[in-house]
């Protein structure tokens, strides 16, 4: 009886429907997984271009290539679909896709949920980039939204707004959804202290995704009913507060950043042992390094608006809390350090990229530090400065550690190996002219030039042409990375072994590479388990 | 008609990315590089604390950096290093750097929080200036007499950011930092701004004074400086919140002057504005 059961099912895994179904009514996990990655990357080509315009708007001062109107809906779409376009699908692929492989599973548990919360992102960005081409441009009051300026917007803003309802909708079912993946489907015998790092962040992450998009979709309700229905929620005229928006938007957007970095902390803590040939070091304090993190990340949002005119005591209370996260930050740091401390280290492309991403996050980190002291604050804040900060953590932060986990991964998922000549390429230029374009942002920040400026004064060209360049360079590099994946989908070399990284351990990379369609059909035993634990 | 007009746009692309002869203003751009020291006590004292912190932060990189280096130079397995697998983890190290970065960062909360307090401390003015925001612009008004002052970007400024204006940024005297009438203010005196916004949120920030405020609807925020004696001169700033289309169009200008100056200008536009209150129209005030 369990037999003929067991056969039956494995007939109908290997039906799976073929051309546009697989992918429209797809519940697999990796196809899903492909799909949201592909979206990213189209996303993140997108924003890109929009940045391309910005820095060469910003090439020198005088430059109007570009209405100073237009320029601000690009700077604002450019990072609207860089947080929810390119960075937070590119973690639910990659968290699709290697879950389920590293805690034992055949697939997510809630597959139909899982189409469902991709589909609604086509959608989504239909509406938020299409908003640029609806009669008076789209929103350009920056990605923070801030009323009242917002409510000066026309069709553009309520599209905006759904845009956000559906990205958060969509965040919402993919985060319950790798909750439940998570709880319910370990292998046996996989404690919660035994699960890879990729999935403990996730899963903190997921939970952060469900305790603030509600707050964002709240919020950006109130500007809608305070445009179309007469409330007042945050109009000074009618008795309501301004700031308030600015409470409830940070209360959001601090936990925000940590949804894109925490995902990235587990693909280093994932790569750097790997390629150190050595386990990671204090994973316990790993983990509860994270979930500090997650935790402080609720409690610091009045870091971004230490000029609104705060009480002092508030003001202090939030540059001692944002202080603080410093700890577990410096905690992480220190500890992949000393993962790669007497460990015997290749240099492959995902080490590179982790490499690099732990010195340059390192510097974003010293400069949120810099930030987080309220009275150098009031000059830094609104300045080139901060861009600079964000973009240390964001860039060579979360989007190389994205890096680093396709070329980890691409093997497995492909069951090929990519061009490792190119990736090196792909790593060089990309970390060499990430500096170039952020670094002289720390000069122009505090040298005095305001961010979200369509022009400057003349001083500050020099810098901005440096930056330019580097822009320019960093854009065109990153071309390489859907040629590199492409070519090795379809003529990489195949590899020999589950894992082409002689130091990986994981439960991935005990399936067959690439991994059947139903990643792992029955639970892998306790041996299997102590295999993967094991180096 | 189509190729015609990317000929044009590549055209002034071209023309655009050729470059201008160095700027005739200010200091040459490669030496903006840190933030100011500015002109009144509490900016010196940023400056302190932000010297302080990067070079806590320097030190920090050094060391994790250099165990980070060292790590990548020796612990190759190209030279041959047999990984250490038994090191996966020492409460003692572990310890040790939780508590010193905490040692450190309360060495440095401790002055950020005195300076804190010190320049939220808007007690006692001499002085007290309403400031508004609105797009684009600011308006001054000096409370206890009838003086009021709209300022916003020069003309020479405003024409030259024109679209196809084509005139040059660094032929215009200080472009995008100059308006048509600048703030007034004594030096040595403590001066109280209390700010406000009566469109969008703005931010009002001139570095040398260590002054950013935001300007909000509704709100009236409180800031507070004292310029030194000796340091009579002309200051400028910028909006620093997103505004809309002028946002990099509504500078701001101050006009240090010493007290008897200040005194003997103030009489004098608070005879002209009576004056204009009853035979409008006039302008009033110099030009920065
Ligand atoms: C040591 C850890 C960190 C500290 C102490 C810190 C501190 C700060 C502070 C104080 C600000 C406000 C600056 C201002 O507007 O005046 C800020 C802005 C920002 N931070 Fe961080 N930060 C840290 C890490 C991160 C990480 C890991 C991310 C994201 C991956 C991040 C992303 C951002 C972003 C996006 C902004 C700017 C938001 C905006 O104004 O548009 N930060 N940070
Ligand atoms: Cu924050
Ligand atoms: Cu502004």
């Amino acid at each position: 009886m369990a037999e003929s059961h067991a056969t039956a099912v494995h007939a109908e895994h290997d039906h799976k429907p073929h051309g546009w179904r697989r992918w429209v009514f797809a519940t697999n996990h990796k196809d899903i997984g492909t799909m949201y990655l592909i979206l990213s990357g189209v996303m993140f080509f997108i924003g890109g271009t929009a940045a391309m315009v910005i820095r060469a708007q910003l090439f020198k001062s005088g430059m109007k290539l570009v209405d100073p109107e237009v320029f601000n809906s690009l700077t604002t779409l450019h990072g609207l679909i860089m947080i929810f376009g390119a960075i937070m699908p590119a973690w639910v692929g990659l968290g699709n896709w290697m879950i389920p492989m590293q805690v034992g599973a055949p697939d997510m548990a809630l597959p139909r949920l899982n189409n469902l919360s991709f589909w609604i992102l086509p959608f989504a960005f239909t509406l938020l980039v299409g908003s640029f081409f609806v009669p008076g441009g789209s929103i350009a009051g920056g990605w923070y939204m801030y009323p009242p300026l917002l409510q000066q917007f026309g069709a553009a803003f309520p599209m905006t707004i759904f845009a956000i309802h559906l990205m958060g909708i969509s965040s919402i079912l993919g985060a319950i959804n790798i909750i439940v993946t998570i709880m319910n489907l370990r292998a046996p015998g996989m404690s919660l202290l035994r699960m890879p790092l990729f999935v403990w962040t996730w899963l903190i992450t997921a939970y952060l995704l469900i305790a603030v998009m509600p707050v964002l979709a709240g919020a950006v309700t109130m500007q809608l009913t305070d445009h179309y229905f007469g409330t007042s929620f945050f109009n000074a005229a009618g008795g309501g507060d301004p700031v308030l928006f600015l409470h409830l938007f940070w209360f959001f957007g601090h936990p925000e950043v940590y949804i894109l970095i925490l995902p990235a902390f587990g693909i280093i803590s994932e790569v750097i042992p790997t390629f150190a040939r050595k386990p990671l070091f204090g994973y316990d304090a790993m983990v509860y390094a994270t979930a500090s993190i997650a935790f402080l990340s609720f409690i610091v949002w009045g870091h971004h608006m230490f000029t609104v005119g705060l009480p002092v005591a508030a003001q202090m209370f939030f540059m001692l809390s944002t202080m603080l996260i410093a700890v577990p930050t410096g905690v992480k740091v220190f500890n992949w350090v000393a993962t790669m401390w007497r460990g015997s280290m290749s240099f492959e492309p995902p080490m590179l990229f982790a490499i690099a991403f732990v010195f340059l996050f390192s510097i974003g980190g010293f400069s949120g530090l810099m930030l987080a002291l309220v009275p150098s604050d009031y000059q830094y804040h609104g300045t080139y400065f901060v861009v600079a900060h964000f973009h240390y953590v964001l860039v060579p932060g979360a989007v190389f550690a994205i890096f680093a986990g396709i070329y980890y991964w691409l093997p497995k998922w492909s069951g090929r190996m990519y061009d490792m000549r190119l990736a090196k390429w792909h790593f060089w230029l990309s970390a060499i002219f990430v500096n170039v374009l952020f670094f002289p942002m720390h000069f122009l920040g505090l040298a005095g030039m305001p961010r979200r400026v369509a022009d400057y004064a003349p001083q500050f060209t020099d810098w901005n042409m440096v930056a330019s360049i580097g822009g320019f360079i960093f854009g065109a590099s990153q071309l390489l990375l859907p040629y590199i994946v492409w070519k090795c989908v379809r003529s990489g070399k195949p590899i020999e072994a589950n894992s082409p990284w002689e130091g990986a351990r994981g439960l991935e990379w005990e399936l067959p590479s690439p991994a059947p369609y139903h990643s792992w059909q029955s639970p892998p035993g306790e041996a299997v388990l102590a295999h993967a634990d094991k180096h | 008609m189509k190729r015609a007009r990317l000929g044009t746009l590549l055209g002034t692309l071209a023309l655009a990315f050729a470059g201008d002869p160095l700027p005739a203003w200010g200091k040459s751009g490669w030496d903006e590089l840190n933030m100011p020291r500015g002109v009144t006590n509490v900016s010196t004292r940023i400056y302190a604390l932000h010297m302080m912190a990067f070079w806590v932060c320097v030190g920090i990189a050094v060391v994790v950096f250099g165990v980070m280096i060292w790590s990548l130079i020796f612990h190759r397995k190209a030279r041959g290093a047999v990984p250490d697998v038994s090191l996966t983890h020492s409460t003692k190290v572990e310890i040790v750097w939780t508590t010193v970065p905490v040692l450190i960062l309360i060495g440095m909360a401790a002055p950020a929080a005195r300076l804190l307090v010190r320049i939220n401390n808007n007690t006692d003015p001499q002085l007290n200036i309403r400031v508004t925001g609105f797009q684009w612009g600011w308006r001054y008004q000096y409370l206890g007499s009838n003086v009021s002052i709209i300022s916003k970007l020069s003309a020479s400024s405003a024409a030259a950011s024109m679209m196809h204006s084509g005139i040059s940024p660094t032929s215009v005297p200080h472009y995008l930092l100059s308006v048509d009438h600048p703030l007034v203010v004594p030096v040595g005196e403590k001066i109280r701004l209390l700010i406000t916004s009566i469109d969008v949120i703005h931010s009002w920030w001139v570095p040398d004074l260590g002054v950013k405020r935001d300007a909000i609807p509704g709100f009236l925020n409180d800031a507070s400086f004292t310029i030194a004696p000796d340091k009579t001169g002309t200051y400028r700033g910028q909006c620093t919140e997103l505004c809309g289309r002028g946002h990099a169009y509504m500078p701001i200008v101050v006009h240090a002057v010493t007290p008897a100056a200040f005194e003997a200008w103030l009489k004098q536009q608070s005879a002209l504005q009576s004056e204009a209150a009853t035979h409008p129209p006039t302008t009033a005030a110099t030009s920065g």
